[in-house]
């Protein structure tokens, strides 16, 4: 581990140079931006973000119950699925929590953003770099 | 020198860069500041700080809230879900230099339902699965959750938590110490 720790303890030099590069930090940690289509059919970009949800929720109603994929971009949500009840829709159908008629809470982003994860946080693995 | 130390050291130097406080939405860098719900929507500041803090990710130590009670999120939607539970600790890491891997099922599956892992992720079986560190920085394994959604990889002793026989014992934070000023203010 010494040698480890010495090369952490050089990298650890580099952080005054790397806090004034980075731009602030971007989003709450786990914050998905859904824009599939959304920008393209003249709305803003969706965020969903998982600190709010899982307050409320455990990982298993919407991974497990309502079968989203825990892969960003992996679920094929449409505007029609989730007016029916499905994906989102199984929540916010006016009963388990507000109607799909409230846009703006979902399609919030500023526009030009990917779909992702967010908040600075994606595992930085050489195969996502 | 193996890639996965030049990996965590990237991420342990950025660690206290991206952790951050939590940034209001309208700064926050993906919601548009004109948008008409920007005054509608919750500030996770308002939120999280009432709940048991942590150091990195949401800055909540979100097994420990869960346990206090001060969340009580919903398990299930429909009531016939069957909701599943297992209180089984598995070891991993028995050989490399870092400390074991105590993997607790409890606090997973308090969270999470036992398809979420098994076996897709892992083979439900003592010592049946390659595990790797470099795998697991790349997103895969323990890594599909970890520094996404859950504690960041940057939180290295909550993992590696538990001593080799006759090994040093794990640290309880980073293996080094962070410059006072490198963590933004609360
Ligand atoms: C209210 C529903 C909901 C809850 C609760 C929820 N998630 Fe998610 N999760 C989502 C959605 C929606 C996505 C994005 C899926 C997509 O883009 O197709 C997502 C994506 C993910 C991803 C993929 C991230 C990536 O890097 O690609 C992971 C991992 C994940 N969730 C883990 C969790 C964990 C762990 C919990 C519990 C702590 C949790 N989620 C709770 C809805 C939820
Ligand atoms: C509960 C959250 C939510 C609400 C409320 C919501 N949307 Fe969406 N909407 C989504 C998601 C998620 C997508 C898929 C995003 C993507 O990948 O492009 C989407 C996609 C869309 C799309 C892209 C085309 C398509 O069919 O998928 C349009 C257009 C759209 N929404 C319009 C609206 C309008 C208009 C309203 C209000 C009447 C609305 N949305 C309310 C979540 C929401
Ligand atoms: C398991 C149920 C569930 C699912 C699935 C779900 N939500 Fe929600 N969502 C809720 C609840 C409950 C609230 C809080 C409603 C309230 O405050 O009245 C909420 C609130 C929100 C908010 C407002 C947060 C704030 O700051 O007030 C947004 C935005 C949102 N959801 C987006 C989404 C999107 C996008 C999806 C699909 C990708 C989704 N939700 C799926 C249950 C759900
Ligand atoms: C999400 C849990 C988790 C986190 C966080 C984590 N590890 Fe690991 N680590 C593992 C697992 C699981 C293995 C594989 C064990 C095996 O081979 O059976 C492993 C293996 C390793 C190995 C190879 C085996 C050894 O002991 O030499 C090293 C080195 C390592 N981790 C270093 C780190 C460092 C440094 C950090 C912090 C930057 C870290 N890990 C954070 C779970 C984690
Ligand atoms: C977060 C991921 C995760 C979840 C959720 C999970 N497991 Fe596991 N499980 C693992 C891992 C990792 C191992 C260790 C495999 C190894 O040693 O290679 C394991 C091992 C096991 C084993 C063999 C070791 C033992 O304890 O006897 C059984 C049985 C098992 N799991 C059952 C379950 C059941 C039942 C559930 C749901 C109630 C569940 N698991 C939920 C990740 C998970
Ligand atoms: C499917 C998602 C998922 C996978 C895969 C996963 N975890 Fe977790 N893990 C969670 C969640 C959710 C929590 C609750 C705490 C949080 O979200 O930060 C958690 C908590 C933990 C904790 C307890 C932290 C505490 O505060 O007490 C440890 C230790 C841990 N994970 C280790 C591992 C290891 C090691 C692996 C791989 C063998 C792994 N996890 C794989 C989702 C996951």
């Amino acid at each position: 581990m010494s040698q480890v720790r010495r090369i952490l303890q050089v990298c650890l030099l580099l952080i005054p140079a790397l806090v004034a590069g980075i731009p602030p930090a971007a989003a709450e940690y786990a914050d998905v931006v859904l824009n599939r289509r959304a920008e393209k059919e003249g709305m803003r970009p969706v965020i969903f973000p998982h600190w709010f949800h899982r307050i409320r929720f455990r990982c298993k109603v919407c991974h497990q119950e309502l079968g989203f994929k825990m892969r960003v971009g992996s679920n094929d949500v449409r505007m029609s699925d989730i007016v029916e009840g499905k994906f989102c829709g199984a929540c916010h159908n006016g009963d388990v929590a507000w109607a799909p008629d409230q846009c703006d809470l979902c399609h919030s982003a500023k526009r030009g953003l990917p779909t992702g994860i967010y908040g600075g946080h994606e595992t930085l693995g050489p195969g996502r770099w | 020198m193996p890639t996965w130390i030049i990996v965590a050291a990237l991420l342990l130097v950025n660690a206290p860069v991206l952790a951050g406080p939590w940034d209001k939405l309208r700064e926050d860098g993906v919601h548009d500041p004109r948008s008409p719900a920007i005054n509608r929507l919750q500030e996770p500041g308002d939120a999280l700080s009432k709940l048991t803090p942590d150091s990195a990710g949401n800055m909540v130590r979100w097994v420990q809230s869960l346990e206090k009670g001060e969340i009580n999120p919903r398990a299930n939607l429909r009531p016939d879900t069957k909701i599943r539970l297992y209180d089984s600790d598995v070891m991993l890491n028995l050989n490399g230099g870092m400390p074991m891997v105590k993997f607790p099922h409890r606090q997973h599956t308090l969270w999470l339902d036992c398809a979420n892992c098994h076996d897709h992720l892992f083979k439900a079986e003592a010592g049946a699965n390659k595990l790797s560190m470099l795998a697991i920085l790349n997103g895969e394994q323990c890594g599909v959750c970890h520094g996404a959604v859950s504690f960041p990889l940057t939180e290295c002793f909550r993992c590696h938590n538990t001593a080799k026989p006759g090994g040093k014992p794990p640290r309880p934070s980073l293996p080094i110490a962070i410059p006072a000023g490198a963590v933004p203010p609360k």
